[in-house]
């Protein structure tokens, strides 16, 4: 009864997508279909609550005659996991996706009063129809409320144990909401593109929620790398797979936006840049929602492949990006700006951004395409693996790193090249540590050597601007938000470098009471126990951790889980996680005379990776928060020259 | 930036939509491509899974129409499709040979024990010698035999109710095998 509410409340859902649709773009400027519109979107997202709360009913309550229930559940799986099972496989996933679709149309709603009326009725028009079509999709190629009667199975065939985890409960949500997010920014460019309007207000309006998706994306994505760390057992926390391919690249595109959109809001340029932005964004993340759903790239290791839903998929993402794109050629070239700018100008380094940024997308993109492109003209399968990746992002990153080290002292327009030596200081300063750096790391390695230097870099500069802006009063909450973000970037970009080369990696035997050296510490193998999981069996091995002379005892279990449902082994890590480094063992196989094989890995400075991915997300949030877009809508925006974007 | 320039990211576009359906295509070409369609199903010998002191060849596959399954326990979309493939086994008189593709025997056996076995037979292909004559490259694979030994059909990935009841099911009417009374295999809401 339940799952058929569920159903139920999920076509109401499509009808009022259907009619805040209709309203929202045939009417914009009726004032009573302005507010029908609106309380539809309220509609959309009460109906999609129900529907989602109808399948975690569904899981809770263990009905395994729901097939999706049946095929991700069990009842032996924790309460917690029952409830994120309901967001573990394709369909609950996309229902999960429609009740985040409903809580930005809400949020966006509930904003109204800062857009004109009309604006915003164009907008909720725009998001519904999108909402329609995800709804449509639930409903007919991925319903989660199908039954299996009469064939009701006993009990449930498990959720993936990869998936039995606290990263699966938050990551997924995290990334849709960011996915989900771009629609606003999406929305807000094609309602643009409608009006014929694209000015400085448009991208205030833009940027508030361009960053909070941003945001979420940020940190939905450094999750799923710290859960492939944490829980793939292989110590790697990016592995270039088309899944994670497609969440990075509207991440990319997106972080192109967030800046470009600062040119347009303060200089009143590069509009048309902009607008493409924000269509290309949502774009990728419905070609990510391909890609993953589709079979296109996955294979007989994903989800069952269902042509119909790939089709499906193909078909909306066609009319929407295939329509949006028209709609961009045949408007976008309205609104034109002549505004110059020197080439020592903050504008312009904005334009290097963008410039590497979109490079980098193309990689992602080709490096994605290029095995199907390949398959149809060859017939052969080809994979585009991790050299590939690092050929470009190498020096891509190291030249962004780079540009960003100038940009604190940048000026709109045009900036006096005395300001320079500043950043020149810093550049002498970084260089010599560069150099230590090189002699001290073994293996020596130029490109760390190098990353090593330009972060500091980027560091000093930002730095000695912060000091100066703290010695003038408070700072204004988008100059906090821009520096946050930066220095996030220069620590990441750090941690990549440096754990991508100097990480220790052992696989050794070893027999209780022995101990082996790792990077100056003693790991010290006691032995085996077997302990009991709520739904496994498993071995944990128990090894002590200690400095060499003794000191700083820790210790670390790592286990070799046998689920009971599935019968499936799982490796689970053990992790000392350390600011500067963190050592990693995983459990191999017995061998012969209690000895074990394992895998021991010591990472250096592998958690920067994830925080200056956190503190990105933070910049970007921190900037939304800034004065000017709290305040009522004003007619003509005031470029105060002093305003620092982030 | 001049007005035909605005049109370039829907040229762009255009070409990846193109590769996307090209892709989708071949994801989606279960029956093909196999070198094997209506060409006899290759000599073999293999043993048993449950007795591996007897040996199934070729000739026990004829006089009757019969279903080849590639499967293996370490495939998730094995055990998706293994309800369905019960649900056959249960409903139909069809022949299911089950071939246990790169495995353990023990695993296999564990896990026919745990969720059912839907198979006539099952045989051990370990080595995976087997699935290369066959031309096999992923598991799940279903091959669709005639009663004179020759694949009419090949699906690669997962067979569902939707699968049998557009490509299996009519097929095996065809070819003229008697199933009992099928309930509705589609799970509508």
């Amino acid at each position: 009864m339940i799952p058929e509410l569920g159903n139920f409340a999920l076509t109401l859902a499509a009808v009022l997508a259907l009619g805040g649709a209709g309203m929202g773009l045939t009417a914009p400027r009726d004032d009573v279909l302005q507010r029908a519109a609106m309380s539809m979107v309220f509609g959309q997202w009460a109906f999609s609550f129900i529907a989602f709360a109808a399948l975690v009913y569904a899981f809770v309550a263990d009905d395994f005659s729901v097939a999706y229930v049946a095929n991700q559940s069990n009842t032996l799986l924790p309460w917690y996991y029952k409830v994120s099972a309901a967001w573990g496989g394709h369909e609950g996933s996309f229902l999960l996706w429609i009740l985040i679709m409903g809580c930005w149309m809400v949020a966006f709603s509930l904003r109204s009063s800062q857009y004109p009326a009309h604006f915003t009725t164009r907008v909720l028009g725009i998001l519904s129809l999108l909402n329609l079509g995800f709804i449509c999709f639930a409903l007919f190629t991925s319903n989660p409320f199908l039954r299996l009667i009469p064939l009701t199975p006993a009990d449930g065939a498990d959720l993936n144990p990869l998936l039995q985890d606290f990263g699966l409960i938050v990551h997924p949500p995290l990334l849709y909401a960011g996915y989900v997010g771009l629609a606003i920014p999406f929305a807000l460019a094609v309602a643009a593109l409608m009006e014929g309007r694209v000015d400085a207000t448009w991208a205030r309006w833009c940027r508030t929620w361009t960053n909070m998706a941003w945001a979420m994306l940020t940190c939905g994505i450094a999750l799923g790398s710290w859960w492939a760390y944490y829980e793939l057992g292989w110590g790697g926390w990016w592995f270039w797979d088309p899944v994670e391919n497609a969440s990075f690249m509207p991440w990319l595109a997106a972080t192109a936006l967030v800046h470009s959109l600062s040119v347009t809001e303060n200089r009143g340029t590069f509009k048309s840049w902009t607008l493409l932005l924000a269509i290309t964004a949502f774009s990728f993340s419905l070609l990510g929602a391909f890609i993953v759903r589709s079979g296109v790239l996955t294979s007989v290791h994903s989800f069952a492949v269902d042509p119909e839903r790939g089709m499906y998929i193909l078909i909306f993402l066609a009319l929407v990006v295939g329509g949006s794109l028209a709609l961009y050629a045949a408007r976008a070239g309205q609104s034109r700006a002549k505004v110059g700018y020197g080439l020592l100008s903050r504008e312009f380094f904005m334009l290097i951004n963008n410039v590497i940024l979109v490079v980098s997308l193309a990689v992602v993109l080709w490096g994605t395409l290029a095995p199907i492109g390949y398959e149809a003209l060859t017939g052969a399968r080809i994979s585009i693996g991790t050299p590939f990746f690092n050929a470009f992002f190498v020096p891509l990153g190291l030249l962004l790193l780079g540009a960003l080290a100038f940009l604190p002292v940048l000026n709109w327009k045009r900036t006096r090249v005395e300001v320079l030596t500043g950043v020149y200081q810093a550049m002498g300063i970084s260089g010599v540590f560069g150099v230590s750096i090189w002699f001290l790391l073994d293996p020596a390695s130029i490109v760390v050597a190098s990353a090593v230097a330009l972060a500091v870099w980027v560091v000093l500069t930002h730095a000695k601007q912060l000091y100066l802006r703290l010695r003038r009063g408070r700072p204004p909450a988008a100059f906090w938000g821009m520096t946050i973000a930066h220095l996030g970037f220069a620590m990441g970009t750090l941690g990549i470098a440096v754990t991508a080369t100097q990480s220790i990696e052992s696989d050794v035997r070893m027999t209780p009471q022995s101990s082996v050296e790792l990077a100056g510490q003693q790991v010290t193998f006691t032995g085996v126990i077997d302990v009991l999981g709520p739904n496994y069996g498993a071995q944990q091995g128990i090894f002590i951790l200690t400095e060499a002379d003794g000191s700083n005892a820790y210790e670390l279990r790592p286990e070799k889980r046998q689920y009971f449902a599935g019968g499936n082994v799982m490796t689970e890590a053990g992790i000392a996680a350390g600011f500067f480094a963190d050592t990693y063992i995983s459990l191999g196989e017995p061998l012969e005379g209690g000895a074990w094989a394992v895998r021991l890995h010591y990472k250096p400075l592998v958690r920067w990776v994830w925080i200056g991915a956190l503190l990105m997300a933070l910049g970007g949030v921190l900037a939304v928060f800034d004065k000017r877009y709290a305040r009522q809508r004003r007619k003509i925006p005031v470029a105060e020259p002093d305003v620092v974007a982030a | 930036m001049s007005r035909v320039s605005l049109y370039i990211p829907l040229g762009v576009f255009a070409v990846i939509m193109g590769l996307g359906y090209i892709g989708f295509d071949l994801g989606a070409r279960d029956e093909l491509p196999s070198a094997l369609i209506n060409k006899p199903f290759p000599e073999f010998s293999a043993r048993l899974l449950e007795d591996p002191d007897r040996a199934i060849t070729r000739a026990d596959l004829l006089g009757r129409p019969a279903m080849v399954n590639v499967w293996a326990t370490w495939c998730p979309t094995c055990l998706s499709e293994h309800e369905e493939l019960m649900r056959i086994a249960r409903d139909t008189d069809i022949v299911i040979v089950g071939v246990n593709y790169k495995d353990r025997p023990a695993k296999a056996l564990q896990w026919l024990a745990q969720y059912g076995n839907p198979y006539d037979w099952v045989l051990d292909d370990r080595d995976g010698l087997l699935g290369i004559e066959m031309g096999v490259y992923g598991a799940p694979e279903t091959f669709l035999l005639n009663a004179a030994g020759e694949v009419v059909y090949k699906r690669v990935g997962d067979v569902n109710p939707r699968i049998w009841r557009d490509e299996l099911e009519p097929r095996f009417r065809q070819l003229g095998v008697t199933q009992s009374a099928t309930p509705e295999s589609q799970n509508s809401p």
